[in-house]
């Protein structure tokens, strides 16, 4: 305030500071990072949004793979933090939005007329996908999005220290909770399953022979057999033997890899950072299954490609797109395999990948086919929000599992009413 | 102490510029004036504030998910749905006990502190700056030294390694509920924080206390101690612990960043009305109308509290120009 009291100030030196701010505020406007790049010669610009994979190489990788294309200038947000879809979803509704982004298929983004209908660049490559990954991203006929990478999860275990203890892989959720009170020892924990539970909440769904939703759009997981796995899982948590509070989540392999836990639930994508770190000592199994009707089960999860359809230049965007996720197939290999492991979505790139032929990486493969279930469209964030609060409050809390699917029943009707009415 | 709260204290200083239409330098019209001064200011609080809290309202009667133009009004629905089928109201009571707590204790430490460092000889503006510092510290760093570091559920994590001298097991602190360790983990991070920054308040009162009145007090055969304390400090420093309960309460409403790192959203317990709303408009589900109509219902809320708080404790009156 001391200056604006200076009664020396005049009226014209106030105007002109007050038009020097004006123009500092214009110029401001016209510089900063408006990630859009820089000036390119065909003149398009586009954005994208990834997310930030945990494995060194990627961010650099896929900004080389951009920087190959030549219609376009492709300038690459890396999202790091756990907020991915926060930070997104905020951008998409600016001016600024990104052209092209990942992310999962939902139904929501597509009724709300989010994302571009990519059918007609899939269409010619259609058969080369695996039809399940088709499947999770076509509406009423029509195929919204492109599969880049299949991420199966599963268990991750050390063959010495279960060799140690004496125990069997784990074929059963009874058989995993023995074995997990058998491998703990003062220092390492029998199993991880992620530091709020969240990560297993589908695949103890389908272990119990249950599903998140049926083909009819109407609650499937609402069975006996999924309220004995919660009240299994509820046992597990308070046993003691689950390691809790770790220093980092099921996705990075750091638990297993630092011989804090035996048994740890992860992805695929963590393998060649285990098998660097442990060797031989490492193996994998499924979700084992849950009661007399139960079978194991392992989530397909993974990556899509998707064109914002709000987008300034929506031509130019699924151009990109298809030069990337479709034409550029030593690209799409690359992506899959030179980082952490992920199975390519077209049988014509899984079956000349060398490196998930072999060894581990083959059962991983196995375990997909075999034992694998895919996102359904349909199973929106919100629904699976809803399931999240079910672990809250039945495993981590001691509610009642009952109670805690009825509520999960109400939110998810809710949901589906506004879906499908 | 969040930036909000900081902001509020910071932002009347901009208001105190229209006296300057009265100076000799500015011999034009005090009209145009006043709006030169006012109107920047103005233009902000309307495009940041104003606009937003409208656009809110009217984003609250509609069906916006995804959009934050929607078209389909459908009236009360959203206010209905964040009321009974949602985390919302659980959060609301959540936070009054939480507010219930950590108020009066924030606000005994504060003045424990500021009694304390008000009474040093020497060396009181090192303390000072000690017990300040932290304040400088941002809720999300925090919050993840508390995490991974402090309260980590390893072996290894600093709180596991103290009980394990006396031979207890390790604690999950943060996503084992039953007990309800998490408290102990937000609860301690929050009054590190804050102390300082009230303190520094407090601080600033008890010099403003005219000695006088303790030399009347004991010439009258009042003790030092406690009851100079009872009837004078206390009394006198009433605007401020009215300011600094206040204040202390907004915050605790406000309360996002260390319960979003600590606790997280994948919880059913300790989701703070905000954390409730972030989830329902920029989380997954993007569903702002939802959101806003929560967000109307928490503002109408504070409102309603600082205006009996007011009431009973005469914040604003004359009183507090001290």
């Amino acid at each position: 305030m001391s200056a604006m009291s200076n009664s020396n100030w005049s009226r014209r030196s106030i105007f002109r500071a007050a038009a020097g701010m004006a123009a500092a505020g214009t110029l401001a406007a016209c510089g900063g990072n408006n990630g859009r790049g820089g000036g390119s010669s065909s003149g398009k610009n586009l954005v994208q949004y990834f997310h930030a994979y945990g494995e060194a190489g990627t961010e650099q990788a896929l900004k080389r793979y951009a920087a190959a294309y030549k219609s376009a200038n492709v300038s690459t947000n890396w999202i790091t933090g756990n907020n991915f879809e926060s930070a997104l979803f905020a951008a998409l509704l600016t001016k600024k939005a990104p052209d092209v982004f990942e992310f999962h298929p939902q139904l929501q983004l597509v009724k709300s007329g989010q994302v571009a209908d990519l059918s007609d660049i899939i269409d010619p490559v259609k058969d080369d996908f695996n039809p399940n990954d088709i499947k999770s991203h076509t509406v009423d006929g029509k195929i919204y999005g492109i599969r880049m990478i299949d991420d199966p999860q599963f268990f991750y275990y050390r063959k010495s220290m279960l060799e140690k203890a004496k125990v069997d892989v784990p074929t059963t959720l009874d058989e995993l909770l023995e074995a997990a009170a058998k491998l703990t020892t003062s220092k390492v924990k029998g199993v991880f399953l992620g530091n709020d539970f969240s990560a297993i909440q589908n695949p103890i769904i389908w272990s119990a022979g249950a599903d998140t939703i049926n083909d009819k759009n109407e609650i499937a997981y609402h069975t006996d057999g999924v309220i004995g796995g919660l009240k299994q899982l509820r046992t597990l948590f308070t046993s003691g033997n689950v390691l809790l509070d770790a220093p980092t989540d099921f996705w990075d392999p750091s638990s297993l890899n630092q011989g804090l836990c035996a048994i740890q639930w992860g992805g695929m994508w963590s393998m060649p950072a285990m098998q660097k770190a442990l060797g031989d000592d490492l193996g994998i199994f499924p979700f084992p299954k849950i009661g007399s009707a139960g079978k194991p089960s392992v989530y397909n999860g993974g990556w899509s490609i998707f064109v914002n359809a709000k987008g300034n230049d929506v031509d130019a965007a699924k151009e990109y797109v298809k030069w990337l996720w479709i034409d550029q197939k030593k690209y799409q290999e690359d992506w899959a395999t030179s980082y952490g492991f992920h199975i390519p979505p077209r049988t014509s790139i899984a079956s000349g990948a060398t490196k998930l032929k072999t060894g581990l990486a083959a059962e991983g493969v196995k375990l997909f086919t075999d034992y694998g279930h895919f996102d359904n469209i349909a199973y929106d964030q919100t629904m699976q929000t809803a399931f999240a609060d079910v672990i809250a409050s039945s495993v981590r809390k001691s509610g009642n599992p009952e109670a805690a699917l009825d509520t999960c029943d109400k939110k998810v009707n809710v949901e589906l009413k506004k879906l499908f009415g | 102490m969040s930036t909000t709260t900081t902001r509020g204290v910071a932002r009347p200083a901009p208001a105190k510029g229209s006296p300057a239409r009265s100076r000799r330098g500015l011999r034009g019209n005090p009209t145009v004036n006043f709006w030169l001064f006012t109107g920047p200011f103005l233009i902000g609080l309307a495009i940041f504030v104003i606009v937003p809290i409208g656009w809110s309202i009217w984003l609250s009667f509609f069906d916006a998910r995804y959009t934050v133009t929607p078209s389909h009004f459908i009236g009360f629905d959203n206010y209905k749905q964040i009321l009974t089928n949602s985390g919302f109201p659980d959060s609301l009571l959540t936070f009054t006990v939480f507010a219930a707590f950590i108020v009066p204790t924030t606000w005994a430490l504060s003045l424990g502190l500021a009694l304390l460092v008000n009474e040093l000889r020497f060396m009181r503006a090192f303390f000072r700056s000690v017990f300040f510092l932290p304040t400088a510290v941002s809720y999300v760093a925090a919050a993840l030294i508390w995490k991974m570091s402090i309260f980590s559920g390893v072996r290894f994590g600093l709180a596991n390694t103290v009980i394990g001298w006396f031979g207890a097991d390790t604690i999950a602190w943060m996503s084992n509920p039953t007990p309800p360790w998490y408290w102990l983990v937000i609860v301690t991070l929050r009054l590190w924080i804050q102390s300082g920054f009230y303190m520094i308040l407090f601080l600033a009162a008890l010099q403003n206390i005219p000695a006088e009145l303790y030399e009347a007090a004991a010439i009258d055969g009042a003790k030092r101690g406690w009851q100079t304390f009872r009837h004078i400090t206390l009394p006198q420093l009433r605007a401020t612990s009215t300011a600094v309960i206040l204040l202390l309460l907004i915050a605790a409403y406000q309360a996002f960043d260390e319960f979003f790192n600590i606790v997280g959203q994948k919880a059913t317990w300790a989701q703070t009305p905000l954390m409730e709303l972030y989830k329902t408009a920029l989380g997954t589900s993007q569903d702002y109308g939802a959101g806003s109509a929560g967000a109307v219902i928490l503002s109408l809320l504070i409102c309603l509290v600082t205006l009996v708080q007011g009431k009973f404790m005469g914040f604003g009156r004359g009183e507090d120009s001290k």
